[in-house]
C-alpha cells in the first residue's frame, strides 16, 4: 500500500487573549499557581460570533495553500471536535460549504483531545487503500462555551483554537508509519459534559445544575495521561520497529507542562525534543497538537526526514500515537 | 524495611531536588520536603513503577504525608502479593 502523510499544515487561534491576571478578578487563583501547576499563562477565546467551524475555515485555508491544492481536489473532511457549531449538521458539513470542498465526504470524529490522532490514522487509511486522494482533518475546539467560567479546577486550563493538515499519497517510507489508538469507558466519567444529548436533554434542571458545562477529576485524569503517554508512544514506536533515540521530536497534547514533565520523565526524553507551546494557549482540546506542530514547521525546527511522534489523551477515555516520517521540505 | 525506605529515599531526592540527609522517616512530604500537589501525584506514579505496585487509589494517596508513610504502604502492599 502507498505511504500517506501530511503535505499542508494551518494553524489559526483567536484574536482574543485571557491572561492568567484576567482570571484573578474571575475566580479565587493566581498567576503564579496557575504556572507552576500547569505551564499557563494565557489562552485565547473565540469572539461572541466564532464558532468552531470560522475557526476550522481558516486553520483549513492555510493548510490548503501549504499543501498547494485546492478545496475541489478534497476528497474527505473530517472535523475532530467536541464543540461543534451545533448538534447537527456536522461541522465538517459546515466547513466543506464554506470551503466549497463539493466533492469531499463528510463527518465529525468525538474523540476529545485525541480527535486529531484519531482524524489523522482515519483519513490516512482511505488514501493508502488509493480510495481517496486527499484529505483535509482538523482539530478544532471552543471549550470556553462550555467551561464553568465560576470552577477554578477547569476554567483556569482550556482555550480556543483549530489546527488543520491535508493529507495526500508522499514517497514512499515517509508520512505515517504507524499508530497506536486506545479507548476505555470505563473511565468516561472523569472528563464529561454529560447533558444536551439523548440521556439527558437540555431542560431548565439541567441548565441550572451546570451539567452542559465540563465536569472533570483532574487528578485521575492527570495520572491516567502520564500512564498512557509513555505506554502508547511506546507502542506505536514497536508498530514502526524504532526506538526511542529515534525520535527527533514529539507533539504531545498540550493539557499541562506536569503531565508532559512527567511523562517525557518517565518515558525518558529529553526537554529539547518536545515541543510545547502551553503557555501561550492553554488546553485547546483536539486543536493544541496540530497548532503546535504548525508552529514547530513555522519555526523551521522540522525538517524532512525527521521522525515525530504525536500523542494525544484525553475523554472518553481516549488515547493515541503516530509516527511520522516528515516528508515536506521547509517552507520559506 | 531498610532497603525499602533507601530506594524511596532515592527516588525523592531524585524527584523533588531534595538532599539525601533531609528525607527521613519523619519528614512531611508537602511540608518539609517542599513538594506541591502535584509533586505528590508524580511521586505515587513513580513508586508504582518502582515497587510494582498496583495503582495505588486515591484514598490511600490522600492518606500519605510523611515518607514514612509511604515506606509504611510499600511494605503493607509487598505483605499483601505474597
Ligand atoms: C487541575 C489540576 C491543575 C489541579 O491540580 P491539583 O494539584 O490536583 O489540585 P487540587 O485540587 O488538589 O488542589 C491543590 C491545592 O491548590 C488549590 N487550588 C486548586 N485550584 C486552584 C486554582 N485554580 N488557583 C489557586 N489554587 C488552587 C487547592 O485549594 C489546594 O489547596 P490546599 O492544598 O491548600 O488544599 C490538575 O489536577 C490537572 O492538571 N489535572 C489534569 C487535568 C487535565 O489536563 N485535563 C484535560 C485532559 S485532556
Amino acid at each position: 500500500m502507498r505511504s500517506v502523510g501530511i503535505i499542508g499544515v494551518g494553524a489559526y487561534v483567536p484574536e482574543k487573549k485571557l491572561t492568567n491576571y484576567d482570571l484573578e478578578k474571575m475566580v479565587e487563583t493566581n498567576d503564579e499557581w496557575i504556572v507552576s501547576r500547569t505551564g499557563i499563562k494565557e489562552r485565547r477565546i473565540a469572539a461572541k460570533e466564532e464558532a468552531a467551524s470560522d475557526l476550522a475555515v481558516k486553520a483549513s485555508k492555510r493548510a490548503l495553500k501549504q499543501a498547494g491544492i485546492t478545496a475541489d481536489q478534497l476528497d474527505l473532511i473530517i472535523v475532530a471536535t467536541v464543540t461543534p457549531d451545533m448538534v447537527f449538521p456536522a461541522t465538517a458539513c459546515l466547513v466543506q460549504n464554506q470551503l466549497g470542498a463539493t466533492k469531499a465526504a463528510t463527518f465529525d470524529l468525538s474523540a476529545a483531545c485525541t480527535g486529531f490522532i484519531y482524524g489523522i490514522t482515519t483519513a490516512t487509511q482511505f488514501i493508502k487503500t488509493g480510495v481517496y486522494q486527499h484529505a483535509l482533518v482538523i482539530g478544532v475546539d471552543c471549550l470556553s462555551r462550555i467551561v464553568d467560567w465560576e470552577d477554578r479546577n477547569t476554567c483556569i486550563l482550556f482555550g480556543d483554537g483549530a489546527g488543520a493538515a491535508v493529507l495526500g499519497p508522499v514517497e514512499d517510507g515517509y508520512g505515517l508509519l504507524s499508530f497506536d489508538l486506545g479507548g476505555n469507558g470505563e473511565g468516561g466519567d472523569l472528563l464529561k459534559v454529560e447533558a444536551g444529548g439523548s440521556r439527558l436533554p437540555a431542560s431548565e434542571l439541567t441548565v441550572a445544575n451546570k451539567q452542559h458545562m465540563i465536569a472533570m477529576n483532574g487528578r485521575e485524569v492527570f495520572k491516567f495521561a502520564v500512564r498512557v503517554m509513555s505506554k502508547s508512544t511506546q507502542k506505536a514506536l514497536d508498530h514502526a520497529g524504532l526506538e526511542k533515540e529515534d525520535i527527533d521530536f514529539f507533539i504531545p497534547h498540550q493539557a499541562n507542562i506536569r503531565i508532559i514533565e512527567s511523562a517525557m520523565k518517565r518515558f525518558g526524553l529529553p526537554r529539547e525534543k518536545v515541543v510545547v507551546n502551553i503557555d501561550k494557549y492553554g488546553n485547546m482540546s483536539s486543536a493544541s497538537i496540530p497548532v503546535a506542530l504548525n508552529e514547530a514547521i513555522e519555526q523551521e525546527r522540522i525538517k524532512k526526514g525527521d521522525t515525530l511522534v504525536l500523542c494525544g489523551f484525553g475523554g472518553g477515555l481516549t488515547w493515541g500515537s503516530t509516527v511520522i516520517k516528515w516528508s515536506m521540505d521547509q517552507v520559506e | 524495611m531498610a532497603d525499602t525506605f533507601n530506594r524511596v529515599k532515592e527516588l525523592i531526592v531524585e524527584h523533588l531536588d531534595v538532599k539525601p540527609e533531609e528525607v527521613t522517616l519523619e519528614a512531611g512530604i508537602k511540608d518539609d520536603l517542599g513538594a506541591d500537589s502535584l509533586d505528590v501525584v508524580d511521586l505515587i506514579l513513580n513508586l508504582e513503577q518502582e515497587f510494582d505496585l498496583d495503582q495505588i487509589e486515591e484514598e490511600d494517596s490522600e492518606k500519605i504525608v510523611t515518607v514514612g508513610d509511604i515506606v509504611t504502604y510499600i511494605e503493607k502492599q509487598k505483605q499483601e502479593q505474597k
